[in-house]
């Protein structure tokens, strides 16, 4: 599903951000990456939704090769994708439904769909009954579920998050593992960049430990493996 | 692009004009200045520019013929110039005939040139057309050299003048009117770089959840396009509404003369044309700028 082949990223400031990556993830895994803050693991993410272009190496995404992609490909490639981020980026003017329904909007899918399914994900986020809320109007944990039935309302094959459950409390990260889990166990690929050690050891997946640009851990169902 | 989708983006646009509105005032009312002025110059320029080839049509040579020269001599010089290649037509008039023409011409000033009736002073003219405006000038020099000529005339001089105050005018026009293009043309990509400024966060989730360039690029195009556009209704209104009034002012004071202004019908809907189609220009290039500079995308 997601293969790395020697993957390099060196900034045009000088910053090698990846320094011959080398990874396999398989349909359907759910894999944490871990790592202290300036060792790569954005890079890493970024380049996976094609935010970033590896300076050399080859990332295959699904069967397209990210390094060789088109700029005017990028958008196509992106719908099979789903992406969540620390700051939810949800529009504050809209409201929980809108906000959903944008992601079906803008690649041009027909009212009638984007209704149901827009219906169908806030469902299975739990968040059906406040569809009519504005996004400032909701919990952080609330509004981040918004923002994961935003990025799964296209049905993506992969999901990317990027450290999900930074701003939430202990609480509210359970809940958003939860829905992870359940989109997980739905067949998506999970890549999870995260500093939440009680989660990594807690719910175990498999673990990819960046630093200085390098994998320098791989291992299934392991630990966090930093201490705090 | 579906229909649904031109709305959508039609809205946008409307709502981001909106939602800026002393910018789109400032944007449209640069346009408007600009294209009043474009308009104002280009309807006098197209109409000195036809008063100048209705005369340069009209122009004729003028010879004047030697008061020594007899009956016969007289035939024998209209018959030379005949013969020459570029003559089209030559037509006579008496020294009579000119003292009437000119008494007519002055209207009631003209009375006291009647007292020229018994001792005129004017001469026998021939009146010589060429086949091209062009010919004026070669036609009037081979006819210099005819015995009796006496005086060659004709009214190129006038005409290259006007010309060259037309080429004139219109390159210091020109000049002014790109610089007021590149002015209107500035404050519509500013106006539109603080919408997407606006909208940098909105533009971020479009390009993460996969819309397209050119679905993120159309509203910005079409509120250049609108800001363009409204820019044009003034000056489009006002200058027809001018030059219906001088029209019929000038055509009156006209009337009879081989000169005339361009005629309303064609004319207008042409300024029209071309006052539209400047300010969608502008507008498209402004957002272009902006869109280029600030959506990398």
């Amino acid at each position: 599903m997601i293969e790395m082949e020697d993957v390099y990223k060196k900034y045009p400031n000088g910053v090698v951000a990846a320094n011959g990556i080398n990874v396999s993830i398989k349909q359907g895994e759910f894999v944490y990456v871990v790592g202290p803050s300036g060792a790569g693991k954005s890079t890493f993410i970024k380049m996976m939704y094609r935010e970033e272009k590896p300076s050399k190496g080859a990332i295959m995404i699904d069967g397209v090769n990210l390094a060789k992609l088109k700029e005017s490909k990028v958008p196509i490639f992106r719908r099979n994708l789903g992406v969540v981020f620390q700051d939810f980026k949800l529009l504050p003017k809209l409201t929980v439904y809108e906000n959903v329904a944008f992601a079906l909007e803008v690649i041009e899918e027909s009212p009638k769909y984007i209704k149901k399914r827009v219906m169908e994900v806030l469902d299975l986020v739990g968040l059906k009954h406040k569809s009519r809320m504005l996004p400032t109007e909701l919990s952080g944990g609330e509004q981040q579920r918004v923002s994961i039935a935003r990025s799964i309302v296209n049905s993506p094959k992969v999901m990317i998050a990027d450290e999900p459950t930074g701003n939430l409390d202990p609480e509210t990260s359970w809940e958003i593992m939860r829905i992870f889990e359940e989109i997980n166990t739905r067949g998506t690929t999970i890549v999870m960049a995260t500093h939440n050690r009680e989660i990594v050891n807690t719910i175990r997946h498999r673990v990819i430990a960046i630093e200085n640009g390098q994998i320098i851990r791989d291992e299934q169902r392991g630990d966090y493996g930093y201490e705090s | 692009m579906k229909a649904r989708t031109i709305r959508r983006h039609v809205k946008e646009s409307l709502r981001n004009l909106g939602r800026n509105g002393w910018m789109t005032f400032a944007s449209v009312s640069a346009v408007t200045v600009t294209l009043m002025l474009v308009g104002v110059f280009f309807v006098i320029m197209m109409n000195l520019n036809k008063v100048a080839t209705d005369i340069e049509e009209d122009v004729r040579i003028r010879v004047h013929v030697d008061i020594a020269a007899t009956k016969e001599d007289q035939q024998a010089l209209e018959a030379k110039i005949k013969q020459l290649a570029d003559v089209d037509t030559v037509e006579y008039s008496s020294k009579e005939a000119e003292l009437d023409n000119l008494i007519a011409s002055l209207g009631d000033e003209g009375e006291a040139f009647k007292l020229f009736e018994q001792d005129n002073p004017l001469y026998d003219v021939f009146v010589v057309k060429t086949k091209e405006p062009e010919q004026l000038e070669k036609v009037a020099k081979q006819i210099e050299k005819f015995e009796f000529a006496s005086k060659v005339k004709y009214g190129q001089d006038d005409v290259d003048k006007l010309f060259s105050f037309i080429g004139t005018s219109r390159n210091v026009g020109i000049i002014l009117i790109v610089a007021l293009l590149f002015t209107a043309m500035f404050l519509i990509s500013n106006t539109i770089k603080i919408t997407i400024v606006a909208r940098r966060r909105e533009i971020e989730i479009m390009r993460l959840v996969g819309a397209t360039n050119s679905f993120i690029r159309w509203p910005f195009f079409m509120e250049g396009i609108m800001i363009g556009v409204l820019g044009s209704v003034i000056p489009i209104v006002l200058i027809s509404t001018l030059y219906t009034y001088s029209y019929d002012y000038i055509s009156a004071k006209l009337e009879g003369h081989f000169i005339q202004l361009l005629e309303m019908n064609p004319f207008m809907y042409q300024v029209a044309g071309l006052l539209i189609l400047l300010g969608a220009f502008i507008g498209i290039w402004g957002s272009l700028m902006s869109v280029r500079k600030f959506l990398k995308i």
